[in-house]
């Protein structure tokens, strides 16, 4: 009977089982290259992928309610050259403020997302990929293709620095924000009930129209943040950054098991999620994988983890099953 | 349960598209970073002949000033608003003026195809009696260019040529032997002859950075370089994040390494900024835009690259303009094994080799150094 509970307990959490694929892959990650679990390693880890980290929460909410956007680096793109720009030539220095535009910009191109999807009922992916091609082809106009280098950028890049606590600090505050939000909050609740039922949630008094354009602005509004952050973390703006990265943020999300129908998913979960792709991001090239082989390697680790998270799922649903039935 | 089903198959359906939005990313990656730094991409040559000088060919010095007097000649750049472009057509004009002749600049507003396709026609009902052009597009300006050879304009190109049959001649910045020579050599001195290595390029399938890094390795065999030891060739995808995740790996994977060479402008920065931040012991060298690299270039302990280099785009401006003169002298018709002769540059004089696709190129020598005693002049050029 002992031996049932703990089985339950593990079984009986999705994050859990992600937990123990985390230690998993750390252990062997550590056993190839012993350097992995180093403190300044484990920094590195967070820095890097502090962007698919902040961006997988946002990415979340809008997952909730049953839809995607696969905009976001192209937000991110477009308020990261804005940033750059104003750097360059000189029209703005102070760190806040520059970090306050780029969250506007974000804001307003993630409401107009939510507008049009809400509104004017286009289909979240086709929506999306317009404004994909529409924030990042601006990036490419605005900064004429040049780049904000290494020197325009001085200063502000201090923000991310190695060594700085710029982005750990953002990181921690953002999750924490949002574990409460989500757990708690009026609205977090919301986006689960249009997510769960949209129909249901509009009958018992929800405005959907609302809760489904806020989703889509809160991920504009971190993808903006994001655009300033990886201009600080990498010392340089360009039309072309975080190309093709949001996939890496949904698939964050998918193996947090957050479901792409909606409805379900955890903060914790995705936090999870994130890491073990910033853990697969970091791992593979220290492991002596060849570079060429490294693409493969990590669509793999994620079926893995993602089939493993269906496993669970379905454990635990029987389990609830069993339940009832008593 | 459907829905259940749903969300496994959309789930897996993602991953399947996240494998191969991995592939195709960085392959448009390429194309992308192509269009950007126009300026250090060259459609390298697949093949590289080392060809002798015929000097015998060579044409006599005091005809040519004649001829170039009252001649017009045009350079029309990839787009406006660009430092890199405005050197070149600076280095062009230059060269023709001080010979005699009429230099025309044209810098379309964007930098297309279509924008160089009208360029090109005002200049053929201008009359000009020279084009040389830096390609939008290897292909687009095919029926725009033939048209104005066939109004008998000299065509050639520079610094990103177009297909064979649009053109005399292609004044290539880079050889692909030169580039490797020159980073080989870097890493050789920087490393003090001996100890590990290790290159941080672009994305795998990147035909110049591979076709560099070939040259590297066939360098290597000489006995010189046995010393040296190239632990692995790792790809940031030209991707800032990637680019640092590589070098992190490097640093930790081998502890022993003195030298990362990064033939790649986005590799380069940021294996330069890793490098810096964490008071690495370990130097840089590549190829990467001034611009880019003020803040990390220093012979000291503080900065991670001790020099890099890349083209200097006023030579490859004058060469052009040496080039262009020679066609319209009729010095040169742009046939391989042609010899001309270009003023006091370093390489003169110049011939004509097989660029790989059928047609001809001109190499313009050796790449550029940048190190600190030049690079604050370089930094606000491009």
């Amino acid at each position: 009977m002992e031996k049932k509970s703990v089985w339950k307990k593990i079984t009986g959490s999705r994050e859990a089982s992600l937990v123990i694929v985390l230690i998993v892959l750390c252990i062997i990650v550590e056993i190839l290259n012993p350097t992995f679990l180093s403190p300044t390693n484990i920094g590195q880890i967070f820095r890097n992928n502090a962007l698919t980290m902040i961006m997988a929460l946002g990415m979340l909410c809008i997952l909730l309610t049953g839809g995607i956007d696969i905009s976001i680096t192209s937000i991110l793109a477009f308020s990261g050259m804005s940033v750059g720009m104003l750097l360059k030539y000189d029209i703005l220095h102070n760190t806040f403020l520059l970090f306050l535009i780029a969250a506007a910009i974000g804001l307003v191109a993630g409401g107009l997302n939510g507008l049009i999807i809400s509104k004017g009922k286009v289909t979240p992916i086709i929506c999306t990929m317009g404004f994909m091609y529409i924030w990042r082809g601006l990036a490419y106009v605005m900064s004429n293709s040049a780049w904000a280098s290494g020197e325009d950028v001085a200063g502000f890049s201090d923000f991310g620095k190695d060594g700085s606590i710029g982005p750990y600090v953002l990181l921690v505050l953002v999750y924490m924000i949002f574990f409460v939000m989500m757990k708690w909050s009026k609205f977090g609740r919301k986006i689960y009930a249009v997510g769960s039922n949209a129909e249901a949630a509009r009958i018992s008094g929800i405005n959907v129209d609302r809760i489904l354009t806020s989703a889509y602005a809160i991920m504009g509004l971190l993808a903006g943040i994001c655009g300033a952050l990886s201009v600080a973390i990498y010392a340089s703006a360009q039309p072309n950054m975080q190309y093709g990265k949001e996939m890496d943020v949904i698939a964050a999300c998918v193996i947090g098991g957050v479901s792409m129908s909606g409805g379900r998913g955890t903060v914790v979960g995705t936090f999870f999620g994130a890491l073990i792709m910033a853990i697969i991001a970091k791992a593979l090239p220290l492991v002596g994988i060849d570079s060429i082989a490294q693409n493969t390697v990590k669509g793999v680790i994620i079926l893995a983890v993602v089939l493993l998270n269906v496993i669970t799922q379905r454990v635990m649903d029987k389990q609830n099953l069993e339940r009832r039935e008593m | 349960m459907k829905k259940k089903v749903l969300s496994v198959l959309l789930a897996l359906t993602m991953t399947a598209g996240l494998l191969v939005g991995c592939g195709s990313s960085t392959e448009t990656k390429t194309d992308t970073a192509k269009e950007e730094t126009t300026e250090e991409t060259t459609e390298a040559p697949a093949k590289e002949e080392t060809t002798e000088k015929k000097a015998d060919e060579k044409t006599d010095d005091t005809a040519s000033a004649d001829g170039i007097a009252g001649k017009t000649f045009a350079i029309v750049v990839k787009s406006a608003g660009n430092p890199y472009n405005q050197k070149e057509a600076e280095g062009f004009q230059q060269i023709i003026e001080a010979n005699g002749g009429t230099c025309i600049i044209k810098e379309p507003e964007a930098a297309t195809a279509d924008a160089q396709v009208s360029v090109i026609q005002s200049l053929i009902s201008q009359g000009v009696d020279s084009i040389s052009i830096a390609a939008n597009d290897e292909n687009a300006l095919q029926s725009a260019l033939q048209e104005a050879m066939d109004a008998g304009i000299k065509v050639s190109c520079l610094d990103s040529k177009v297909n064979k049959d649009s053109r005399s001649t292609f004044v290539n910045q880079a050889g692909t032997q030169e580039i490797g020579q020159a980073l080989m050599d870097a890493v050789y001195d920087i490393t003090g002859g001996s100890g590990q290595w290790a290159v941080l390029s672009a994305t795998s399938q990147a035909t110049n950075q591979n076709a560099w890094i070939d040259a590297m390795k066939s360098i290597m065999t000489e006995d010189k370089y046995k010393d040296l030891e190239l632990v692995e060739v790792a790809y940031g995808d030209d991707e800032p994040q990637k680019s640092t995740d590589q070098t992190q790996a490097l640093l930790s994977k081998y502890p022993e390494l003195k030298v990362i060479c990064a033939p790649t402008t986005v590799g380069i920065s940021a294996a330069a900024k890793v490098l810096q931040d964490q008071k690495s012991t370990v130097k840089l060298t590549g190829l990467g835009l001034p611009s880019e690299m003020a803040e990390y270039i220093g012979d000291d302990d503080a900065h991670s690259c001790p020099y890099m280099f890349l083209w200097n785009p006023i030579e490859l401006g004058n060469l052009g303009a040496y080039t262009a003169m020679a066609l319209v002298q009729g010095d040169i018709t742009g046939a391989v094994g042609d010899t001309f002769e270009a003023g006091d540059m370093a390489n003169s004089p110049y011939t004509l080799t097989d660029a790989g696709d059928g047609g001809s190129e001109i190499i313009l020598g050796a790449p550029f150094k940048f190190d600190p005693s030049n690079i604050a002049e370089w930094k606000d050029v491009y």
